[in-house]
C-alpha cells in the first residue's frame, strides 16, 4: 500500500520535473506491477519481521558518514536547473537539433530510445529477458534439477 | 474471489479498455508519452487483474504459459532482426534508414515502430510470466492468519 | 560564500541523498531479506530522481514537439537523455527485484526463513556436518 503511494508521489515528482514518459513508465510499473509482486512474496514467505539483536548504531554511522561525504561531493555540482552545464550543452543540444531532420516524430525521448540508442535499448530488452528467463528457472516448471539440499537441512535441524 | 461481485463485474468492465489504451499507448509512442515499456507493463497489468479477480487457470486459458514463454524470446529477436536486416543493405546494424527504399525518415518511422513491438512484447511476456510463477506457488498461510 | 541561491540550488540533490541513505540504512541493518529488496528499491528511485533532476531546465518544457512538428525554436526543452535512460532503467529494475524475489521465495522454501542470521547458523552448521563427514572417509579416497 505504502509502495503505491510512493510510487505516484514520484511519478507526480517526475512530471513537474518534465519528464512525462518517466512519470508514465514509474505510474505504470508501481501501480500494476511492484505492488502484486510484493504482496505476493510476502504471501509465500512470512508476513512477520524477527527483531534483530544486532545494533543499529554501526549502520546509522556508516550511513551518515557515507552522506555526508556524498554531499561533500555535491558542492561542486551545478544550481539545479541551471542551462549552461556540461549535461545540458554536450549531446543534449544536438538530439534536440536533429530529431526532427533525421527521424521527423514529435516525442524526442522515442527517437533517442528507439534510434539514436538502438543498442542501449536492445540491451535493456535483452535484461529484461534475462531476468524473465531467471526467474523462470528459479520458480517455474522450467528447472530441472532435483532438490537435494532440503533433505540435508532438515537432517541439521 | 468468488463472492466479491461488484469487483468481478468491475474487472470484466476495465479488461477490456485497459487492453485497448495499451495498443494506444503503444503505437502512439512516436507522438505522446508511451512506447514499448510502457505498453508491456499495461498489457500485463490487464492480464494480471484478470488472473486476480477470477482465478489464474481463467487467465492461463486466454495466454498459456506455453504461448507466454514463446513471447518473451520473439520479442528480442523481432528486435534483433530488425537491426539485422540493416547489412543486408549495407547499412550499419540498427541503421532503420535501410527499411525504406524510398525515404531514409519513413525507414527510421517502420524501424522505431517495429522495435517498439518487440520491446513491449518482451515486457509483457516477462511481467506475465513472473505473475504467472508467483501465482502457481502455493502459500503456507491458512485462512485463520487472514 | 555560502549565498542562498547556493542552497536554493544544491537542495534537491541533498533530499535525494537523504533518500539514498534510507535505503542503504535498510539494506544494511535490517535483517529481513524482503525489507533488503525495499531498501535497494529506495535507493533506485532515488538515483532516478537524481538523474532527472540532472536534466531539467527551468523555465523548459517536456521534451516533445507539437504534433504538425512546426517548431518553435524559442522554447526550451529540458534534456531528454537522462529521460531515456531511466524510462529503462524502471522496467529493467521491477524485473531484476522480481529475480530478487524469486530468489527470497526459495530460500524460504529450503531453510524455512528469511532472516539473515538464521540462514547464516544453518549455513555453518551445514559446513561443519560436511567437514565432519570428509574426515571420516578413509585417507587416500582422492
Amino acid at each position: 500500500m505504502l509502495s503505491g503511494v510512493f510510487s505516484l508521489l514520484s511519478a507526480l515528482l517526475l512530471i513537474t520535473l518534465d519528464a512525462v514518459d518517466v512519470a508514465f513508465t514509474e505510474a505504470a510499473v508501481g501501480a500494476g506491477i511492484s505492488i502484486v509482486l510484493m504482496l505476493s512474496t510476502l504471501t509465500l514467505t512470512s508476513r512477520r519481521e524477527k527483531k534483530s539483536k544486532n545494533s543499529n548504531l554501526i549502520p546509522l554511522v556508516i550511513v551518515t558518514l557515507t552522506g555526508l561525504v556524498l554531499i561533500y561531493g555535491t558542492l561542486d555540482m551545478p544550481n539545479f536547473g541551471a542551462a549552461d552545464t556540461p549535461s545540458q550543452i554536450h549531446v543534449a543540444r544536438e538530439y534536440i537539433k536533429r530529431t526532427p531532420e533525421d527521424i521527423h516524430i514529435p516525442n524526442i525521448v522515442t527517437a533517442i530510445l528507439g534510434s539514436y540508442r538502438g543498442y542501449d535499448t536492445l540491451g535493456e530488452t535483452a535484461v529484461i529477458f534475462t531476468a524473465g528467463i531467471g526467474v523462470l528457472l528459479i520458480l517455474g516448471r522450467l528447472s530441472l534439477r532435483p532438490r537435494r539440499r532440503t533433505k540435508k537441512i532438515e537432517k541439521v535441524l | 474471489m468468488k463472492h466479491h461481485l461488484i469487483l468481478r463485474v468491475i474487472t470484466k468492465l476495465l479488461v477490456g479498455p485497459i487492453m485497448l489504451f495499451a495498443f494506444y499507448v503503444q503505437f502512439h509512442g512516436d507522438y505522446s508519452p508511451g512506447g514499448g515499456f510502457q505498453a508491456g507493463v499495461i498489457m500485463a497489468v490487464g492480464i494480471i487483474i484478470y488472473g486476480i479477480v477470477f482465478d489464474m487457470e481463467h487467465a492461463k486459458k486466454v495466454l498459456p504459459a506455453w504461448f507466454v514463454h514463446k513471447m518473451l524470446a520473439f520479442g528480442v529477436l523481432l528486435y534483433t532482426f530488425t537491426g539485422v536486416i540493416s547489412f543486408f543493405r549495407g547499412k550499419n546494424f540498427l541503421d532503420y534508414s535501410a527499411l525504406s527504399p524510398h525515404s531514409a525518415i519513413h525507414g527510421q518511422h517502420y524501424g522505431i515502430l517495429i522495435i517498439e513491438l518487440g520491446v513491449g512484447i518482451t515486457v509483457s511476456g516477462v511481467m506475465i510470466a513472473i505473475y504467472y510463477a508467483f501465482g502457481s506457488r502455493t502459500s503456507e498461510i491458512n485462512d485463520a492468519e487472514w | 560564500m555560502i549565498t542562498w541561491e547556493f542552497i536554493i540550488g544544491h537542495l534537491n540533490y541533498w533530499f535525494f541523498i537523504v533518500l539514498m541513505m534510507t535505503g542503504l540504512y535498510i539494506v544494511i541493518a535490517k535483517g529481513n531479506l524482503v525489507k533488503k529488496v525495499v531498501g535497494l528499491n529506495i535507493f533506485q528511485t532515488s538515483v532516478f530522481m537524481f538523474y532527472i533532476s540532472i536534466g531539467k531546465v527551468i523555465g523548459g518544457t517536456a521534451p516533445i514537439f507539437p504534433m504538425d512538428m512546426k517548431i518553435n525554436n524559442d522554447v526550451v526543452y529540458s534534456n531528454p537523455l537522462p529521460h531515456v535512460l531511466i524510462l529503462t532503467a524502471i522496467v529493467v529494475g521491477i524485473a531484476t527485484t522480481s529475480l530478487a524475489l524469486a530468489l527470497i521465495v526459495r530460500i524460504r522454501e529450503e531453510y524455512g526463513t528469511i532472516e539473515e542470521d538464521e540462514i547464516f547458523i544453518i549455513e555453518q552448521e551445514l559446513d561443519f556436518s560436511n567437514t565432519r563427514s570428509n574426515t571420516d572417509k578413509p585417507i587416500g579416497h582422492f
